[in-house]
């Protein structure tokens, strides 16, 4: 940009007309549309014991056990979740599972990004635990997660303080929680080292103490590094939360719900891909509740353009 | 924080006495400046110049205390360079404008300001004078995405004014900018430059631009970096800066001089084939 006019140009940062978001919701749509197209085209056309290669299944089975119609999936959704007088709607009982481990969830993600933000300071102010954390951090990982699921849940059933009982869902947060805070710890320490040298050495000369050029650069400068990862975050503790609840045997939550639909399966195909359907959607709307932080911090996020 | 204006122009902005420095590298010490004495008054308008590699950034730099000297004494106004720096003795802009994009405008301007506790009215106050000092009055809410790079350079300059310094340090401010904002830039860092009375060390590639804001030019040659000329290029504070004394006689010959002073020893000649 040489000359001034560039100046005379006022739009925000991302910011999208109407007739874009209208377009990326036609786009949203005409996605879910061609799945339902695909998987029913595949479903009419491949054969019923779907296609063998050399004694293995290549494509799955076309039967309506394994390939329930997509409207039959949604219609299922609208019945009674069971055939006791007064049950539920399958959907409602779906939403219920889903919006607890939602709730399980976002205790988790909060736990992992407050934990790791915590950490990439930490991590940014003193090298030396940069030096010694990082590579547990990245070890922490590589841990999977139903080796010690079991053993957070025992432990958690132990704990006692003054009347006061470990709950199991809390369990199953923290575990969730040790998914969601390694992304947050490596993007926070990422972004707190991105900031220019020109800006350092700025706070250098105004002889601001490291708290000052902390607030002043480094946090702001971090933000567009902590939005991916609380992101990332948030779909870490989705998965588990998921399966935490599966491990450490959580009866209420959706995790739970996907096992014990999945083995009715057999006299009702179509239930099973209820919860199915309830964990995409929660997944979708932790992802939307951490887009939403992302407009609040968008001035941050300027940096990108720059 | 500092009053300008009033301190006699005898006194010392900035004295190097014997100043070197060598920087470790991973091909051994490389020698970037070595035995370097330079005066600056006050009020005084100092270019330094020279090919890339001279050191005059560093020499920049140390008297920011961006960077010590590994030999000879540095002052500036009487004190160790970190007493000035923590004193907030100078204000300083670099060759990227180096603001943050996440404020706009003002917010960038006051940054300094807000850092050493100047309350919110004085600082509006004194933000949108710098503003207006620069000619940024209009914009002062814009983010710098929004801005040219000459107007940007300009938020810089107004920054670097913020608190009224004796002596401003600029490393190649308008080193990224086209020819024609450059020119323009130079006229109104002149003008600036007059009502603040600050001493000012500028360091340039350019031989016009050296010689269109200075009162001395001071020549560096590269490996290692030392002071091989000065021009005193005589025009005066009180003499208008505008297009018109870019092509009178006396400028040209003060731009041969430059030139000269600057080609004239084999050690430069080399540096200038190395490039």
């Amino acid at each position: 940009m040489t000359t001034e006019q560039a100046s005379l140009r006022t739009g925000r940062p991302r910011a999208r007309t109407r007739g874009a978001q209208l377009r990326a919701t036609a786009f949203g749509l005409l996605g879910i549309i061609s799945v339902a197209v695909l998987w029913e085209v595949y479903k009419a056309v491949a054969p019923e014991n779907g296609v063998v290669i050399a004694g293995t299944r290549v494509l799955p089975r076309t039967t309506d056990l394994a390939m329930p119609h997509t409207w039959e999936m949604v219609a299922r959704l609208l019945e009674p979740t069971t055939s006791q007088a007064g049950a539920a709607p399958l959907w409602l009982t779906v939403a219920e599972a889903a919006l607890l481990s939602l709730g399980i969830a976002a205790v988790g993600w909060l736990v992992g990004t407050v934990v790791g933000v915590g950490l990439g300071l930490l991590m940014q102010f003193f090298q030396v635990v940069e030096r010694g954390l990082l590579p547990w951090i990245v070890l922490s990982q590589t841990v999977p997660l139903i080796a010690f699921a079991p053993v957070v849940r025992s432990w958690g059933s132990r704990i006692e303080i003054l009347g006061w009982q470990w709950p199991q869902w809390l369990s199953v947060a923290v575990i969730a929680s040790y998914l969601a805070f390694f992304p947050v710890a490596i993007g926070m320490l990422k972004g707190l080292q991105s900031p220019q040298r020109t800006h350092l050495e700025l706070m250098h000369t105004y002889a601001a103490s490291r708290w000052a050029t902390l607030r002043t650069v480094r946090l702001p400068a971090a933000v567009p590094y902590l939005l991916p990862a609380l992101r990332l975050g948030a779909a870490s503790a989705v998965v588990g939360t998921v399966v935490a609840e599966v491990s450490t045997g959580y009866l209420d939550g959706i995790g739970r719900q996907l096992i014990s639909f999945a083995g009715q399966a057999s006299g009702d195909p179509a239930k099973a891909w209820a919860p199915i359907f309830g964990a995409i959607a929660l997944g979708l709307v932790a992802a939307g509740l951490v887009g939403l932080i992302g407009l609040a911090l968008r001035t941050y996020r300027r940096g990108e353009a720059a | 924080m500092s009053t300008t204006t009033e301190e006699t122009s005898s006194e010392a902005a900035v004295v190097a006495t014997g100043i070197g420095k060598t920087f470790d590298t991973r091909d051994g010490e490389v020698q970037a400046l070595t035995g370097v004495d330079l005066e600056i008054t006050a009020g005084e308008f100092v270019s330094l110049i020279g090919p890339s590699g001279c050191g005059k950034s560093t020499l920049m730099r140390l008297i920011a205390d961006l960077d010590s000297p590994t030999e000879g004494t540095l002052e500036v106004f009487g004190k160790s360079p970190a007493q000035a720096r923590r004193d907030q003795d100078y204000g300083i802009a670099f060759q990227q404008a180096g603001l943050l994009p996440w404020r706009t405008v003002g917010a960038n301007i006051g940054v300094p300001l807000e850092l050493h506790g100047v309350a919110r009215p004085d600082r509006e106050k004194r933000v949108a004078e710098l503003a207006e000092l620069v000619g940024l009055t209009d914009f002062i809410d814009r983010y710098p995405d929004q801005l040219s790079g000459g107007m940007q350079q300009r938020v810089a300059i107004a920054r670097s004014l913020a608190e009224q310094p004796r002596l401003l340090l600029m490393d190649e401010p308008f080193g990224a900018l086209d020819e024609m904002t450059r020119e323009r830039m130079q006229a109104e860092l002149a003008r600036i430059v007059g009502e603040s009375g600050a001493a000012v060390v500028f360091v340039t590639h350019s031989i016009p631009e050296a010689v269109f804001l200075s009162d001395r030019v001071v020549v560096l040659s590269a490996r290692p970096g030392r002071i091989t000329g000065v021009v005193d290029i005589g025009i005066g504070r009180d003499v208008h800066r505008d297009e018109a004394l870019r092509e009178t006689a006396g400028f040209f010959e003060k731009v041969t001089e430059v030139r000269e002073a600057l080609h004239g020893t084999p050690v430069t000649a080399a540096a200038r084939e190395a490039r």
